[in-house]
């Protein structure tokens, strides 16, 4: 009896603590670890054949069918320059849900190496990003975390998902 | 409880008048113009018929008129729901047989006031 | 109770619009020397429901300025006033006031105090003849209140019914009741006046009562239980301890001082008293601005739903083979997939059906438009609406209202001589606009004819050189020459005149066609009429589509820009250095696009001309061959916008998923040539 009523108020103590916790999912590229806002994590999916897209830039690998909707697919490896690894079944693609400015929802997927898990950050514990030494340019992150021994650099979606004009003039 | 007939071309007129008497326990059966109400009338026997006067295709006053005809009528209470002040619209519905009038507008309060006046 | 108002506002706002615009049409339809009576009733009701449902929900400046409108219409239907061009235009314009009071109402703005007062006036001014300032309601003069003081006691009640009282549903009982509940009722009644049973109707009422009542009770309230049935009954009211007091009931009609209680009654604002100064009236709830609901005829929604019920038995009868399948049962199963794939194409387009809606609905604001700028500019000018039945995907109807519009202007500014002009040319003086729609094969048409002075070849021409648009040598065909107004840049500010429109060219209105899809022609003579057709693709979201190989990948090619497809020799092939490849079709040679370049497909199969398939294809009047490795299945597909989650590709025009799973690009015709050009 005296046993339960530990048991409960250890939980309600953590309780207490994750409420100042903002989740992240961990993912790494290369040998290093990021993260993303849970809450902008529509869902994670294994490598499928996507259809390519012609003209694009070559990390814009193409387009897949999401249950009906058309949706691109981005090699964040490619993006940030680390190098190609060949796809495999076990690859990930993780695939994010971000606001336009018009208020309407876009979604893309993007090819991780692989998915660690969802993190749960003391908000007030997150530093700023550094100014040099990441692989992943600074400006697409927001902050760093320590989870454990590691250092999870948080990423900024809505920057992550932005586009990059084409080379040729196609979009006024 | 009793089962009411409104009748008004407006449609947000029809659901403030419906909901209000619905909301005091009445069942209510809309219909758009007089020429649907008479229709209704001769499927269903309402207790009471709430209508507008001005509508297309059959006005409040010879809905009235039309309905004292069927046996069923005779006595059923009718009221017009009516924005002219004067007494001429008053007067010709009283002639074709109504009971009374509300004036518009009104509130739902006044409404139901009139109607459980007039059903008891 | 407290019934929250609120959410009928925005079916009241939606009826009022439409209310709105029927008087608009009924007003524009007047027929000045003929004025059917019926039209002036349909004006006259609108203008009637508007103003009791804005008193009903407490929309008080509403309600008040349409009191005097629908005053005026009054007078107009009882033949109390003559019908006028001045009246109807200050009507016109009173109905143009509403539309923005109710916007700014239902948008939760401030209604324009000042605008209101100038429509305002010029109604009375129109009303009465003088510049009347006050807006009295004609609320009934509130009746002398009787002399009769309020006595403490009581009233004494002789009340007779009159034999036919019954017949109009009012029952002595409901009155007595009443009573009852003012103060302590005490009833006597008076059987004298029942005649023998078997003269006895009892459909008439032959009692008379004589009643009490005691405490401390206004006779207003007395009076109103009896207000309905004022002359149907013989009634007396006494105050209960004065000297005379009449048992018998009395014999003559109505004594005593009926309280007019018209004035209470009649103007029971719910909120807002009449201030001189108008607040803002706003509705609880932001109504939803632009609809995007839709209206749909009940037997479109029937028609779908004995559909889905096929459906589910097809799906039954599938299921029912499929479980313990055996090769036997394969023509079952064949039979099966064929009713399957017949339901499904109903159900599509059953369900297409449903977002169609007739052009009228664009096409409803140009007899307004049309007869506004017309006598703006001075000039006589007929509309005529042909088709507007002809039913219309919704999001055109969106899209085509803002084009048509600047092409209707353009016609009524720069189009249609002025009345001298066209008499002296022999024409009559009264120029005609028609607008007209039809479906033609997979398209709709919309077409803005007018009978004016047409375009100008040579103007345009030297219009287009001097603007560095071609150069002098350039030669053009008739329809080329008309499309110059297409470009960008060809008219100048000094032509896009307060009527035409700043800042929207012709080149705007091209595009936005384009982007739906459809493209847009021009056909003219001079002296004669200019004749603009807008095609559009009848639904956005359904193309047939030819599938065609380029190499591994697959992509689909709309079948309404497929012209044919060729085996090219090397003899058709003209090669002009750095300008690409050209084929002779027939008279014309037309470029080569290669699509495995232009797509930079790696797993391209033909790379010489002669092994592969050349699709002629024509985008927008551009025609061009598209050297692809092989032709695959047609099929209808399902247009999916690659925009919404990615971005706009040149040459894409969108997507679609094939059956398989897979994604496929739907090519750009247009798009393509541009590409190839660079």
């Amino acid at each position: 009896m005296a046993e339960e009523a530990e048991n409960i108020k250890t939980e309600q103590a953590e309780e207490k603590e994750l409420k100042k916790l903002v989740q992240f999912l961990s993912f790494t590229l290369g040998d290093e670890e990021y993260g993303v806002d849970i809450l902008r994590v529509q869902e994670i999916r294994s490598w499928e054949p996507v259809s390519r897209i012609p003209n694009v830039p070559n990390y814009e690998k193409g387009v897949v069918n999401l249950r009906g909707a058309i949706v691109p697919i981005i090699d964040l490896r490619e993006r940030f320059g680390l190098g190609h690894l060949a796809y495999s079944p076990l690859t990930v693609v993780v695939v994010l849900q971000m606001q336009t400015e018009e208020g309407a929802v876009r979604t893309m997927g993007v090819v991780v190496d692989s998915v660690s898990d969802v993190i749960n950050v003391d908000k007030k514990t997150i530093q700023d990003a550094p100014n040099f030494g990441t692989k992943v340019s600074t400006e697409f992150i927001n902050g760093l975390a320590s989870v454990e021994e590691r250092m999870v650099m948080l990423l900024d979606v809505e920057k992550l998902l932005q586009l990059d004009a084409l080379d040729d003039d196609n979009e006024k | 409880m009793a089962t009411i007939l409104a009748v008004d071309d407006s449609a947000s007129m029809r659901q403030m008048v419906s909901f209000t008497l619905k909301g005091a326990g009445y069942t209510v059966v809309e219909a758009v113009d007089g020429v649907d109400a008479l229709n209704k009338a001769k499927l269903q026997k309402f207790d009471c018929v709430v209508t507008d006067v001005n509508m297309p295709n059959k006005d409040g006053i010879t809905l009235i008129r039309d309905l004292r005809a069927l046996p069923n009528y005779k006595f059923i209470p009718m009221l017009m729901l009516t924005t002219e002040s004067g007494m001429d619209k008053k007067q010709a519905g009283k002639a074709a047989g109504a009971t009374g009038w509300i004036v518009k507008p009104f509130n739902p309060d006044q409404l139901l006031k009139t109607i459980k006046k007039v059903l008891g | 109770m407290s019934i929250d108002m609120a959410q009928f506002h925005q079916v009241f706002f939606e009826e009022s619009f439409e209310g709105l615009d029927i008087m608009e049409t009924g007003l524009l339809n007047l027929d000045m020397g003929d004025v059917d009576d019926e039209d002036i009733n349909t004006i006259f009701r609108a203008a009637h429901s508007i103003k009791g449902g804005s008193g009903t929900f407490g929309f008080t400046a509403v309600s008040d300025f349409t009191h005097v409108m629908e005053t005026l219409l009054d007078e107009m239907r009882d033949g109390r006033r003559q019908v006028t061009q001045v009246a109807v235009d200050v009507l016109l314009g009173s109905v143009d006031c509403l539309k923005e009071m109710l916007t700014a109402i239902q948008d939760e703005q401030e209604i324009d105090v000042e605008s209101v007062n100038k429509y305002q006036q010029a109604l009375e001014v129109e009303l009465n003849g003088t510049d009347a300032s006050s807006t009295e309601n004609t609320v009934e003069p509130s009746d002398e209140q009787t002399s009769q003081q309020v006595n403490a006691k009581g009233w004494m009640v002789a009340f007779s019914p009159h034999a036919d009282m019954l017949k109009t549903g009012n029952d002595p009982v409901r009155m007595l009741r009443e009573l009852s509940s003012l103060g302590e009722l005490t009833t006597t009644v008076d059987f004298q006046g029942v005649p023998d049973f078997y003269e006895l109707d009892p459909e008439e009422c032959h009692l008379s009562w004589s009643l009490e009542l005691v405490g401390d009770i206004v006779i207003s309230d007395v009076n109103e239980i009896f207000d309905w049935v004022e002359d149907e009954c013989d009634l007396a009211i006494q105050p209960l301890g004065s000297p005379t007091e009449e048992q018998a009931p009395p014999s003559s009609p109505v004594a005593e001082a009926t309280i007019e209680k018209a004035a209470e009654v009649a103007n029971p604002s719910v909120e807002n008293k009449k201030t001189t100064k108008v607040k803002a009236e706003t509705s609880k709830k932001p109504a939803a601005k632009g609809s995007s609901s839709i209206r749909v005829d009940t037997s479109k929604i029937d028609t779908l739903i004995n559909m889905v019920g096929e459906l589910v038995i097809t799906q039954s009868m599938l299921s029912l083979v499929g479980e313990h399948f055996e090769m036997n049962k394969l023509d079952q199963l064949k039979s099966g997939l064929s009713q399957l794939e017949r339901h499904t194409r109903e159900l599509q387009e059953s369900v297409m059906n449903i977002r169609m809606l007739p052009i009228s609905f664009v096409f409803s604001r140009f007899p307004r438009l049309v007869h506004d700028l017309s006598s703006k500019l001075d000039k006589k000018i007929e509309l005529v609406l042909v088709g507007e039945h002809t039913e219309v995907d919704k999001t055109v109807v969106e899209l085509l209202s803002d084009p048509l519009v600047h092409l209707v202007r353009n016609s009524l500014d720069h189009g249609v001589e002025m009345p001298a002009d066209r008499v002296a040319a022999g024409k009559p003086e009264t120029g005609t606009i028609t607008l007209e729609a039809y479906h033609r094969g997979g398209n709709i048409v919309i077409e803005v004819k007018d009978d004016g002075k047409g375009l100008n070849k040579e103007m345009l021409r030297a219009k287009a050189i001097e603007k560095g648009l071609i150069g002098e040598e350039t030669i053009l065909t008739d329809k080329q020459t008309y499309e110059l107004i297409f470009m960008a840049g060809f008219s100048t500010a000094a032509e896009l005149s307060d009527i035409s429109g700043r800042g929207v060219g012709m080149d705007v209105v091209r595009r936005n066609i384009q982007s739906l899809g459809g493209n847009i022609e021009i056909i003219s003579e001079l002296g004669v009429g200019t004749t603009i057709a807008i095609h559009l693709p009848l639904t956005l979201a359904i193309m047939d589509g030819q599938s065609i190989a380029v190499g591994d990948e697959r992509f689909i090619v709309p079948l309404g820009a497929i012209i044919e497809s060729i085996n090219i020799k090397e003899s058709m092939v003209n090669r002009v250095a750095g300008r690409g490849e050209t084929f002779r079709l027939r008279d014309e040679y037309l470029p080569i696009i290669r699509m495995h370049e232009i797509f930079g497909v790696k797993t391209v199969q033909a790379t010489k001309l002669t092994e592969g398939l050349v699709v002629v294809v024509d985008g927008q009047g551009m025609r061009c061959g598209l050297f692809v490795d092989d032709l695959l299945g047609q099929q209808q597909v399902v247009i999916k916008s690659l925009e919404a989650n990615y971005r706009k590709v040149e040459g894409v025009s969108g997507a679609t998923i094939l059956g398989d799973g897979s994604v496929a690009l739907i090519l750009d015709i247009p798009g393509l040539v541009r590409l190839s050009n660079q």
